[in-house]
């Protein structure tokens, strides 16, 4: 008879085996209380949508980007350029997350591009469900760019795989050259490194190799764009960029 | 803030296991987390004192294990602890060095009645 559940069908079957096959039985323990072992990430859930997004896109020949930075970088000017600069060549989409307001959406729609808001309230950063959410409603096209414009915070969207092909960090000049350094995570996840606002440089007491040899630190790999999405300035090479990655 | 989020991930991952098991209660959750993970572990432990509320996990002790952080270099092939996660190897000062442990978010074990 079994020992563990006391019935005759699985006599031969220890208690692991009951576990691997799924098979419904009662846990007997002297204490009352049975230890069970998970050894699950905590991330798990987040990091699974995050891959149905990615394989989504990838189904899709959609390029996904997620923005990242501080508040006040200038992820949304930069999306306006990149948008008036690629002049419909591709089609474009827009997420963007935002605690509050429909500021930066009304600017993307104002330049006929499909966006859509989603105000996260008293969230600090969007999540993979939110986005596979989004998605539904917003149903970007076939080969289309999306970007996502996360919310402005370089420390808590770090964790949070969205699905997206690649992940961009934009940091400005003027917030100081060691911040790769102060919000290395955030870095550290990021494949593409933004400097903006490089038309300010005259009138700062910043260096742009300063800022790259500290992101350097933290990710050895990353690839640096130098910008400044008001100017114009550098963008020529971002756009560069867009187009090898839509032809691979 | 973003450590009430993962303890919201926690409480739906532990309720969605102990409901497997036909739990009636948890009475200890285990957890591993790296030290380099990038959790404050105060803020994680009040996010979820708060999330535990109303369900399964509501009267069950938090066990949280701390993870050393090992990295690797991979020019030395050598494993040393480091101070911080970015920190260069001791003997080549390369930088862009592998952390082998230290980045656990990891749901270990479940107690349950």
């Amino acid at each position: 008879m079994c020992t563990t559940c006391g019935c005759d069908y699985h006599s031969n079957m220890d208690h692991e085996e009951m576990h691997k096959h799924g098979i419904a039985h009662e846990h007997h323990h002297e204490t009352g209380y049975t230890r069970q072992k998970i050894e699950q990430d905590i991330l798990s859930k987040n990091n699974l949508i995050a891959e149905r997004n990615r394989g989504y896109f990838e189904a899709k020949n959609i390029t996904c980007f997620n923005i990242v930075s501080s508040p006040g970088s200038g992820k949304t000017s930069f999306l306006e350029k990149t948008i008036e600069l690629l002049n419909n060549k591709y089609t474009v989409f827009v997420i963007e997350g935002d605690q509050q307001t429909s500021n930066d959406t009304n600017r993307i729609k104002a330049l006929n591009v499909p966006c859509l808001q989603i105000n996260t309230e008293n969230g600090c950063h969007l999540d993979a469900n939110m986005i596979y959410e989004s998605v539904k409603s917003l149903a970007p096209e076939n080969n289309s760019i999306l970007f996502i414009e996360n919310v402005g915070n370089l420390v808590c969207p770090a964790l949070f795989d969205l699905g997206e092909q690649k992940r961009i960090v934009l940091i400005s000049v003027t917030e100081g050259d060691d911040k790769p350094l102060k919000y290395p995570y955030m870095f550290e996840s990021a494949d593409i490194c933004i400097i903006n606002k490089i038309d300010l440089l005259p009138y700062i007491d910043s260096k742009i190799e300063r800022i790259k040899d500290n992101a350097r630190i933290v990710n050895p790999d990353m690839l640096f764009f130098e910008i400044s999405a008001t100017k114009g300035s550098g963008m020529d090479k971002w756009i560069k960029l867009l187009d090898k990655l839509k032809s691979e | 803030m973003h450590e009430l989020s993962i303890a919201l991930s926690i409480v739906e991952l532990a309720a969605k296991e102990a409901h497997k098991e036909n739990a009636k209660e948890v009475k200890e959750i285990e957890l591993e987390i790296g030290e380099m993970a990038g959790i404050d572990t105060e803020a994680l432990l009040f996010s979820l004192r708060i999330a535990i509320k109303h369900s399964l996990l509501e009267n069950a002790e938090i066990k949280l294990h701390l993870i050393s952080p090992i990295a690797y270099c991979s020019k030395c092939r050598i494993e040393f602890v480091p101070q911080n996660r970015f920190e260069p190897c001791p003997f080549c000062h390369s930088y862009g060095i592998e952390l082998r442990q230290g980045k656990e978010l990891r749901l270990k074990s479940l107690l349950i009645e």
